[in-house]
């Protein structure tokens, strides 16, 4: 039953720098380094986590927006990054992108019929004479009107906007969309109103959804597993639930920490971090939270934690990189403030 | 900013290196035999031949090349055909007065074209505002010939205020000056307008005004300084514009520069001069885009290529 | 309106059915519409609103930075007893940035890209207690120093693009509060930035308050960094002020159905929601408002009273001041609570 749909091994993206008198190459944003995941068919992982952590570059590196420097793109069975430009283009069929800002990837020169008529054509998925009655009944789907089919982009809102992004990842009968902050930019009751059409549609198309997004209240509210990423690596992974409930890194406790609550009687413990995130180009050594972590010893400067499970104080499939899940979990090591 | 000077003046060794070969190639690209062409029209066969091993003609092309960049370094662009000088010697009295009188004009523009601009964004869509415009667009339009006899018929002939040609005196200056920055200033004002217009919506013009600042230093200070950038650019286009521009503008006043030596040389079929000529001029626009690319840099802090 | 505190807390600013119109050439667009609230002296007033809402055109009429085609066309604004909307230009220049400090959300855009930071907030000392290049570059550093900012020395011949993105909001807070106002009006001041500097950007703000008694107005779209901000909160809507309470209060027994909606469709990490409810439709475009109550077209309980008539913002005995017919005496419908029975009967949404 749970298949994976796609599998990610040991992706890597770095970009270039260029620098010096003669404009060579001096170093890299290592932007993901070296990461490997699964995503169930069906299912909705979310990536989580904060500006330049990675997380949209691995959306784009999987669909091959930006050519991944190395790793493995398993889709379907099929290795997405072995495909000839051509085949991966036909691929696109089966797995397409929302991004945050649908203004600036859909023409804003064309109609809404335009823009879905076009995304068929190119993946030549209905007969011509049938794809009109299917524009209408996208629209219908995604809950705009048939009367503004001959409507142009600017004519809508920024949450009708981001229907229309919907109807057209939807046109080509995608098996998986990765939605890269697709909702962040909307207002909180539009939001609420685009995220239960995405729930709707997962529901009714089967669709599976890898969903990049810095915000947890939507990523809880979505996902049913969680990733959770800092400076281009994993740091843990976890059902939702067991993610919400029972973070074991330092980091992800802490993120979860730094959310304020719509609940002032909840006054928490905040855990308030020192700094910033450190660069892409030379990120630190060893475990790369070690700069801004209250835990971290001379092991974390030196070594690079695995992502692991302790079967006793995690639930199956729940994996955090960190040395010392156990001493934090039992109070044997104290933070550092 | 050291590293990137350095870095932008070895950039300049590419384009110097196209614009040798460019001006080299004219010699023998251009119809006829080049040899034929600097011995004369009445030179008979041997005398042409001597010419041509004069000037290595018969070397290939590679070493030809390397010898005429080798002169032209140690500054030797060969001999005028018509008066037997050195070009050097030819050009350069000639060169100082056509680089005055760019220099004079872009300055002018600059002057006009950046209180213009300004008085034009700060009162947008006033009066004065479509004023300014409608002249600036006025002053882009006008062939400057035409204006130059212009104002030699209003200044010159009819209240006789100012010379109706030479250079050197103060007052021989003016019309030419103004006849070569006028296009220039109405460039330069709508520029300096419409990038006022847009600095003046950022969020950190907002900023000053929050802090208190006044609406003068807001203007000059803050807002200023960021519109500048693409002005500069504009400028620097500018002054190659009217390095070349000037040709006309000798022409109709007579000024013995540069550009009426070219014109004079072409029709008198004096190619080493017209070589020479193109060269230096070629040569200045590269430096002036390296003054400006250095200044751009000064202005925009955000460029951070070193 | 301003019956809700007790008598003894002092108010700072008071603001008074203002009014901010854009005169477009398709008319005049109301983007604040006769809002009424008062911040008392020490503590933080917070609006929250979507966009469109006229939160930040509330914030910029405060400081007299309307700029054309806008314009404050009524109400007052008491500052200490004075009206900020009588005073001249001039008089204006010398509150901002001394009296009243404003932060913005965009730390990327909002620092001026061509100086250092610290000539920037050097020159607060320059403009308001003409003080010397170098008198005030000093003062600057110890800005820098206050709100944070390591190796503040050489921060100080820093350029904005050299700073992180939380940096660069440390140093607009540093330019803010170089003068010590009286009241700090930020808005949106962590919107742009990553939670983990949210925490830091709204607790260094948070002690500097405290430790300056400074009074503020803290313009956001977020509930969560309300409630943990703010004293009092003011909801507003399409211009309008739709609730106003102590921020225990809002959240305890919110009254308005459009907050009880913004509160009902908020994804939140910290608890588990199956469906989440929602504000069906979309905000009134402001140049074509219903003449009715604002919300009527979204609300679940709207009735034919709600469209027809705007109810005003009466005080409900318990600190909430709520702007809706339902809470008053001339309701006319079945018995509703807003809370409880939130949501639209049938599966009219999206």
């Amino acid at each position: 039953m749970t298949t994976d749909i796609l599998k990610v091994r040991n992706l890597k993206q770095y970009f270039p720098i260029k620098g010096g008198i003669l404009g060579r190459k001096v170093n890299d944003v290592k932007a993901v380094d070296d990461i490997s995941f699964e995503v169930k068919e069906g299912e909705t992982l979310s990536i989580v986590g904060e500006s330049g952590c990675g997380k949209s570059t691995t959306g784009r590196a999987i669909l091959r927006l930006d050519e991944p420097t190395e790793g493995e793109v398993d889709f379907q069975g099929q290795d997405l990054l072995a495909l000839s430009k051509k085949d991966m283009r036909r691929k696109r069929k089966d797995l397409q992108i929302i991004f945050q800002d649908p203004y600036a990837s859909i023409n804003p020169r064309q109609t809404v019929r335009q823009i879905l008529s076009e995304a068929m054509e190119i993946q030549d998925v209905l007969p011509k004479d049938k794809r009109e009655a299917r524009i209408k009944e996208l629209m219908k789907t995604v809950g705009l009107g048939e009367h503004q089919i001959d409507r142009f982009p600017h004519e809508f809102s920024g949450g009708q906007r981001q229907r229309i992004g919907i109807a057209r990842a939807l046109s080509v009968d995608p098996k998986m969309i990765i939605c890269d902050e697709s909702v962040s930019a909307l207002d909180v009751s539009i939001q609420a109103q685009v995220l239960n059409l995405l729930k709707k549609l997962q529901r009714d198309y089967n669709l599976t959804y890898l969903f990049i997004s810095h915000d947890l209240g939507v990523v809880r509210h979505i996902s049913d597993r969680v990733l959770v990423m800092y400076l281009g690596k994993i740091v843990e992974i976890a059902d939702k639930k067991s993610l919400f409930d029972n973070p074991k890194h330092p980091y992800t406790k802490t993120l979860l920490s730094a959310i304020p609550v719509p609940d002032p009687t909840k006054k928490k413990e905040q855990i308030v971090l020192k700094g910033d995130v450190p660069s892409p180009i030379d990120p630190p050594t060893g475990c790369r939270f070690h700069t801004r972590c209250p835990f971290a010893t001379d092991k974390c400067v030196e070594e690079d934690p695995e992502l692991r499970n302790n079967d006793s104080l995690m639930q199956d499939g729940h994996r955090a990189a960190c040395h010392y899940i156990e001493e934090i979990e039992s109070g044997e090591m104290k933070p550092n403030y | 900013m050291f590293i990137y000077t350095v870095r932008r003046l070895i950039q300049t060794i590419p384009v110097m290196i196209g614009v040798t070969l460019v001006v080299f190639l004219m010699m023998h690209l251009i119809p006829g035999d080049p040899a034929q062409i600097i011995a004369g029209e009445s030179a008979n066969e041997q005398q042409v031949e001597q010419t041509r091993e004069r000037l290595g003609l018969n070397d290939p092309l590679p070493v030809q090349y390397g010898t005429f960049v080798g002169n032209a370094v140690t500054g030797d662009l060969g001999n005028s055909i018509r008066s037997g000088r050195a070009v050097t010697d030819e050009i350069g009295a000639r060169f100082w007065v056509t680089v005055e009188l760019a220099f004079y004009s872009t300055l002018l523009s600059i002057f006009i074209g950046l209180i213009a601009g300004i008085v034009s964004a700060t009162r947008r869509n006033s009066p004065l505002d479509m004023i300014i415009m409608i002249t600036a667009l006025f002053g882009l339009s006008m062939p400057n010939f035409w204006l130059g006899l212009m104002l030699i018929q209003y200044f010159a002939l009819n209240i006789e205020w100012l010379p109706v040609s030479g250079w050197g005196t103060p007052q021989s200056i003016i019309l030419p000056v103004i006849t070569l920055g006028t296009a220039g200033a109405a460039i330069i004002a709508r520029m300096t307008r419409s990038s006022m217009l847009e600095v003046i919506h950022q969020d950190y013009i907002r900023t000053a005004r929050a802090k208190g600042v006044k609406e003068r230093y807001v203007v000059y200070k803050h807002a200023l300084r960021n519109a500048l950038i693409p002005v500069v650019t504009v400028v620097g286009l500018q002054f190659g514009v009217l390095l070349g521009g000037a040709v006309l503008t000798e022409t109709v006043f007579a000024i013995n520069g540069l550009g009426r030596l070219v014109v004079e040389a072409i029709g008198q079929r004096d190619f080493p001069i017209v070589q020479g000529a193109v060269l230096i001029l070629a040569l200045m626009f590269v430096f002036v885009n390296f003054i400006v690319d250095i200044s751009y840099r000064f202005l925009n802090k955000r460029i951070d290529l070193d | 309106m301003d019956n809700l505190k007790d008598n003894d807390t002092k108010t700072i600013i008071k603001v008074d059915d203002l009014q901010t119109s854009f005169f477009t050439h398709k008319g005049e667009v109301k983007a604040v519409d006769g809002v009424h609230f008062d911040v008392p002296a020490g503590k933080t007033l917070g609006i929250v609103g979507e966009s469109g809402s006229g939160k930040s055109i509330t914030a910029l009429s405060i400081m007299r930075l309307i700029e054309a085609p806008g314009r404050v066309k009524g109400g007052s604004i008491t500052f200490n007893g004075e009206d900020l909307l009588a005073k001249s230009e001039a008089e204006m220049r010398r509150i901002r940035g001394n009296k009243i400090s404003m932060i913005f959300q965009e730390p990327m855009t909002s620092l001026n890209p061509v100086y250092t930071i610290g000539d920037q907030i050097a020159e607060s000392y320059q403009i308001h207690q003409g003080l010397s290049k170098k008198q005030a570059l000093e003062k600057a550093l110890g800005m820098l120093e206050l709100v944070g900012i390591p190796s503040p020395k050489a921060r100080l011949k820093a350029y904005p693009h050299e700073l992180s993105g939380g940096m660069r909001q440390r140093a607009m807070i540093a330019i803010a509060l170089a003068c010590n106002p009286e009241l700090l009006i930020a808005d949106e001041p962590t919107t742009a930035l990553d939670v983990t500097i949210q925490a830091q950007i709204l607790g260094l703000v948070n002690d500097l308050q405290k430790d300056l008694g400074m009074s503020m107005l803290l313009i956001t779209h977020d509930l969560g960094v309300v409630a943990e901000t703010c004293d009092y909160v003011a909801v507003m809507y399409a211009g309008k002020i739709v609730e106003y309470a102590d921020v225990n209060t809002l959240f305890a027994n919110p009254k308005h159905p459009y907050t009880v909606g913004l509160l009902k469709s908020l994804p939140r990490h910290d608890i588990d929601q199956e469906e989440l409810e929602v504000i069906r439709g979309m905000v009134p475009r402001p140049d074509d408002l219903p003449n009715g109550c604002r919300f009527a077209p979204r609300c679940p309980f709207a009735r034919e009273m709600c469209v027809e008539r705007l109810p005003d913002l009466e005080d409900q005995g318990d600190g909430n001041q709520v702007r809706c017919w339902i809470h008053t005496d001339q309701w006319d419908g079945p018995e509703v609570n807003v809370r409880d029975d939130y949501g639209y009967s049938e599966s009219t949404q999206s």
